[in-house]
């Protein structure tokens, strides 16, 4: 069936490796755990394995932040992972769950909408009128499936849940129990469950997590990549997956605005030039490594068919400003600041300054 | 080691200011109850030794050895400039927790002698021939003590410990040392058994390293300085029977070799010498953790203060300090937070699979469970604990800070006594000497010694080359300077190094730009970059254009001051021409949507950073023509509720002047700015705009004042009130020849437009008007000549009725 599907499950997918893993991993596992803590860090981060199996990257950043993420599962603590759009949380959760339970479907997906019974338990009607409140009319959420397995729950986009409704989840946090009053009955959480949820950095303040709900959670924060080369790497191979499913002819010399985007990128969000001399103002815009992948596809896309088919200046030109001027007064000075001040002067960078300069005046 | 090293001399290898090493040398010396104990550092300081165990001594302190020099800069031991010698010096510094200082506390305590075996600072701190820039620089920084534990200069030499840490398959040399020692070291029965295993792999690593691959070359290399600390061990090894030998790891396997004495004497022969002087200094844990000035290159002293002074359960211990620190910082973290942190990190510890919780995993663990993954509150545990604020105390017994030396030495070449009674002093910056004083009393001023406090000359002469000062010499000063002693050996390094992290600290553009201008009166090259790094930083962040504009003229003239004083001001124009760009590019939308006031005030700023901008660049700079480009675009908008008329008028005038701006543009620009849709109010403050700073132009160009003289008399009656006072204020600012002249064009104007006709032609359409060459006379003549022209029925009444006069507007 796998062939069929447009992306299967994390641990469909790199089965083998995860196979392979618990084949060769003879630490102490924690209970109901496939792997071990540092079996899970490796299935993430990559590496070899004694009998020559070579485990991808999954994850592609500080091995400290993996190390935590993991720590985290093993105590009874539960996992928030933080970051801005484009961090690759999500991502990262689903390896998480699928390297320690080997399942990565317990998801509820976190929307204004959300109801509680996303996260404790719903009725089937029809059972429930025809036979009254009983076991088989109960439908469980993925949250109390997976206390009741000893498996890891997935909540994304956490802060967009309505407060009320995130606050179900004190309970199964703290006391790792969840009632069912019609029931009379609780279900209490098996070794091994845990929660892992994602929360959007810069939605802060949507749904403020309650410092209850807080208490009960590590939190991680997935930065923003932390090299340069790092980065275009990360943009290049993204760009390129993304341009093959897309039909984009293949542009050649564009590594070289690839990397200049990711350069722009990153001086403006880090507030300082690449090689750390001049500081410059930030605009109020995320600018994340998936932003830049989408302007580079954007400008491919440009050059493909209204351009020479190679990625020019020009073509990626109108997508940074798009991306980097969110505030139309405030970041239009940012930007004007930063090209007069840092591009108009950098070698090489001329025909990259009149091309923005010509979309940003 | 060899084997069996003399069964005599303990030879404890640590690394410096690492606290399991002290622990370890503490239950070492415990065992051993040696009769002498030698450490390494500069023999110079063993007269001072004493002092470590007095009461009023705290540490983070530092031996500080410096070159002691005469008035006679050629009475140095090294023929060069004496002021670098007198500069240079070298830091020892001790924390709490440093293995040499709880040795050396230990001995003294029990009356056991304390020697150092170093090479003599004497001979340490002479110059080399080749290299004397590089050893001040060090010297200024504090090197030393280390030898071994930490090179210096990292990049070229090998870092023993790092070597080690990579054979180990880490990547952390000091998570290493804190795994295999620092953590381990305590627990062994033996309290000799781990400096014999560390003493075997140091052995192992100067085989494949090469013994003089840590130590560099010269005198201070390690060949000279082992020799010489194995010259001082023989000799205690012939006094005494049991030997204790405190020194960095590196060292003892050399210490151990048996070299014939020959040999090391040969080693030691003929090394360059100058004159030192020792003292105790303060020293704070910030400056050991700066790396540069740091042997062991740790990061965290705090951290180490910690380990070492806490009876049992650090980690507990730290997580609650953690706790404490952040609730006074209005974080909500509970007793749970502790708990979980404190499991957090065991847990880690164990993935990690390290044999406790180091520093790395309890700051995850505060990241994770009490910082909520932010960094902010994170870089204040760092900053505040990690790190942390001690500060030593050294006894008053202790020699006088090189500092107050200096000082001294200045006071008496420069004939400047410091006198407690008031006086004046006038300086002309022409002279050497006088320039000289000048210096020292602005880098004293500077260090926050104001033994001179600046006044208005009282020569009244307005030349930038004279300078007149109040010096008034307090006793409390005395205190100041021994104070301002941890910033440098000499007022001039010590004000230096002042100014460098002042201006790190500086919170605003005015602040580091004036600092800017204060590091030139003092002459601080060596700290101006760092000032202009600031200044450029804080203008890279400063988002409003007045602070920037504010800013620039300050810049530009410290540019060119700096021009006249020789001294080199190419950062100081990069700075100014980079504030330049970013008010040019910041202008624009800083214009829009002001009201009277603001309008005003961003004229002022309009005009400075012109004048600056002028004084920056010459007419034709790319710069200029940038800056012009933008002025057009100002002058150019033709809203006015979008950029107001003031600023607009402005423009325009800034850019006529500057030739920039044709006459057909010109009396566009005012037809626009004057033509009936603009707002009477917005109009009349254009027009002041363009006319600050001389009405001539309307003198001369024709167009322009029938262009205003039409406007004035479309003003709607209701809005003339309002207009009036502006442009009476306009006018009065214009010089009275050129307001007489206007005035009478404006009445010539006036009287041709009611006559008809030819009225444009020659100086004698009014006549005894136009010829009249004093102005006094003539205006005693006007009302008279008002008087009877009005009465006059030849002339019409309008040009009385009419307020068309300029020279009466203006009043």
């Amino acid at each position: 069936m796998t062939t069929a599907v447009l992306r299967p499950h994390a641990e469909e997918a790199f089965a083998e490796e995860l196979a392979a893993l618990a084949a060769a991993d003879d630490r102490p596992r924690p209970a109901r755990w496939n792997l071990s803590p540092w079996a899970v860090a490796t299935y993430l981060l990559g590496g070899e394995l004694p009998d020559g199996t070579v485990i991808t990257p999954k994850y592609v950043g500080p091995r400290r932040i993996v190390e935590v993420a993991v720590t985290t599962l093993a105590t009874d603590r539960a996992l928030l992972l933080l970051g801005v759009p484009g961090t690759a949380k999500t991502w990262v959760s689903e390896h998480l769950a699928a390297a320690v339970a080997g399942d990565s479907t317990l998801l509820v997906q976190g929307t204004a909408g959300t109801a509680e019974e996303a996260i404790r338990y719903g009725w089937n009607y029809a059972q429930l009128l025809a036979h009254g409140p009983s076991r088989d009319a109960l439908v469980p959420s993925p949250v109390m499936r997976a206390m009741g397995e000893g498996r890891i729950a997935r909540i994304e986009e956490l802060t967009r849940i309505p407060a009320d409704v995130q606050d179900a989840l004190i309970t199964v946090l703290s006391e790792k129990t969840l009632p069912v009053p019609e029931l009379n009955e609780e279900v209490q959480a098996v070794r091994g469950f845990n929660v892992i949820a994602t929360a959007n950095d810069r939605d802060r303040g949507v749904n403020e997590l309650s410092s209850a709900l807080r208490r009960r959670f590590n939190t991680v924060v997935l930065p923003l990549p932390a090299g340069v080369e790092e980065e275009v790497d990360i943009v290049a191979r993204r760009v390129e997956q993304i341009g093959r499913s897309l039909d984009l002819p293949e542009a050649p010399r564009g590594a070289e605005e690839i990397r200049r985007v990711v350069t722009v990128f990153r001086e403006l969000r880090d507030g300082v030039t690449a090689d750390g001399r001049t500081k410059v103002k930030s605009p109020s815009g995320t600018l994340s490594t998936a932003e830049a992948i989408s302007v580079v596809t954007n400008g491919l896309a440009l050059a493909a068919h209204f351009g020479d088919g190679v990625l020019r200046p020009s073509d990626v030109a109108a997508g940074i400003l798009g991306a980097v001027v969110r505030d139309p007064a405030a970041d239009r000075v940012v930007f004007n600041e930063y090209l007069e001040t840092v591009v108009r002067e950098r070698d090489g960078w001329k025909d990259f300054y009149r091309a923005c300069r010509e979309v940003a005046h | 080691m060899g084997g069996e090293q003399q069964a005599d001399v303990a030879l404890l290898g640590v690394r410096h200011h690492g606290p399991g090493s002290a622990r370890a040398v503490l239950a070492a010396l415990e065992q051993v109850k040696p009769e002498v104990l030698l450490v390494e550092g500069p023999p110079e300081a063993d007269a001072l030794v004493r002092l470590a165990a007095h009461e009023d001594m705290r540490p983070p302190v530092a031996l500080l050895a410096h070159v002691v020099t005469t008035t006679r800069p050629s009475a140095a031991a090294d023929g060069g400039a004496g002021g670098g010698a007198a500069g240079r010096a070298a830091f020892w510094p001790f924390a709490e927790f440093s293995p040499e200082w709880v040795a050396v506390r230990w001995a003294v305590e029990r009356d056991v002698p304390v020697r150092f075996i170093d090479l003599p600072a004497a001979h340490s701190l002479a110059a080399d021939p080749e290299g004397e820039r590089e050893e001040q620089e060090e010297g200024a920084e504090g090197t030393q003590g280390e030898g071994d534990g930490a090179p210096e200069r990292r990049e070229a030499r090998v870092d023993p410990i790092a070597v080690l840490a990579r054979a180990a398959g880490h990547d952390d040399p000091e998570r290493w040392w804190e795994d295999v020692v620092e953590h381990r070291l305590d627990h062994d029965g033996d309290a000799l058994a781990p400096f014999a295993a560390l003493a075997e792999a140091m052995a192992a690593l100067r085989e494949r390293c090469g013994d003089g691959a840590h130590g560099g070359t010269g005198p201070r290399s390690d060949a000279v300085r082992e020799a010489h600390m194995r010259l001082r061990v023989r000799d205690a090894r012939r006094a005494y029977d049991r030997v204790a030998v405190v020194c960095g790891a590196w060292h003892v396997p050399a210490l151990a070799d048996r070299v014939p004495v020959g040999a090391d004497r040969q080693l030691l022969k003929g090394l360059p010498k100058v004159k030192v002087g020792m003292t105790w200094v303060p020293w704070t844990h910030r400056r050991l953790g700066h790396w540069s000035g740091y042997g062991a290159g740790i990061e965290s002293p705090g951290w180490y203060r910690h380990l070492f002074t806490s009876p049992d359960r650090p980690l507990v211990r730290w997580m609650t300090r953690v706790a404490g620190l952040l609730r006074e910082e209005d974080r909500p973290v509970s007793s749970a937070h502790v708990i979980e942190a404190v499991r957090l990190a065991d847990t880690l510890a164990a993935v990690r699979g390290r044999p406790l919780p180091g520093l790395g995993e309890a700051t995850d663990a505060v990241r994770a469970v009490m910082c909520e993954g932010s960094d902010v509150p994170l870089a204040l545990v760092h900053d505040r604990m990690v790190v942390g604020d001690d500060i030593g105390e050294v006894p008053d017994e202790a020699p006088a800070v090189p500092l107050h030396q200096d000082l001294t030495r200045l006071q008496r070449t420069l004939r400047l006594k410091p006198e407690a009674h008031e006086r004046e002093l006038d300086l002309d910056l022409r002279k050497d000497t006088d320039a000289a004083r000048s210096r020292l009393l602005h880098r004293l001023r500077l260090l926050g010694v104001p033994w001179g406090e600046p006044t208005a000359s009282r020569t009244g002469s307005t030349g930038t080359f004279r300078e007149s000062w109040r010096l008034s010499w307090e006793p409390e000063l005395a205190v100041r300077v021994a104070e301002a002693g941890v910033w440098g050996t000499t007022v001039l390094a010590a004000a230096s190094a002042y100014a460098e992290d002042r201006a790190e600290r500086a919170s605003g553009l005015a602040g580091a730009t004036a600092l800017a201008e204060q590091c030139l009166l003092a002459g601080l090259p060596d700290a101006l970059p760092a000032v202009m790094r600031a200044v450029a930083d804080r203008a890279a962040l400063d988002a409003d254009v007045g602070h920037l504009a504010r800013a620039l003229p300050a810049l530009v003239r410290s540019a060119r001051y700096g021009d006249v004083r020789g001294t080199d001001t190419t950062a100081l124009r990069r700075v100014a021409e980079g504030l330049a760009e970013r008010i040019r590019v910041g202008l624009p939308p800083a214009c829009t949507g002001l009201d009277a006031d603001g309008a005003a005030q961003m004229r002022g700023h309009l005009d400075d950073a012109h004048a600056a901008l002028s004084l920056l660049a010459p007419a034709r700079d790319p710069l200029r023509e940038r800056w012009a480009d933008t002025l057009r675009t100002l002058a150019g908008r033709e809203d006015p509720s979008v950029v107001p008329g003031l600023l607009r008028g402005r423009a325009a005038r800034i850019l006529l002047d500057d030739d920039r701006l044709t006459a057909d543009d010109t009396a566009r620009l005012m037809g626009l700015a004057l033509s009936a849709a603009a707002p009477p109010a917005d109009a009349a403050a254009w027009i002041e705009g363009f006319l600050a700073g001389g009405g001539m132009l309307l003198v001369h160009d024709e167009r322009l004042l029938p262009l205003l003289d039409g406007w004035l008399a479309s003003v709607p009656a209701h809005a003339f009130t309002d207009v009036l006072p502006l442009l009476r204020r306009t006018f009065a600012g214009l010089d009275p020849g050129v307001r007489r002249t206007v005035g009478e064009l404006a009445r010539r104007l006036a009287g041709g437009g009611t006559a008809g006709a030819s009225a444009g032609t020659g100086g004698t359409g009014v006549p005894g008007f136009a010829d009249l060459p004093d102005p006094e006379r003539a205006e005693a003549v006007l009302p008279v000549l008002r008087l009877l022209l009005g009465r006059a029925p030849a002339t019409p009444a309008a040009p009385q009725d009419h307020p068309t006069h300029p020279e009466r507007t203006a009043g």
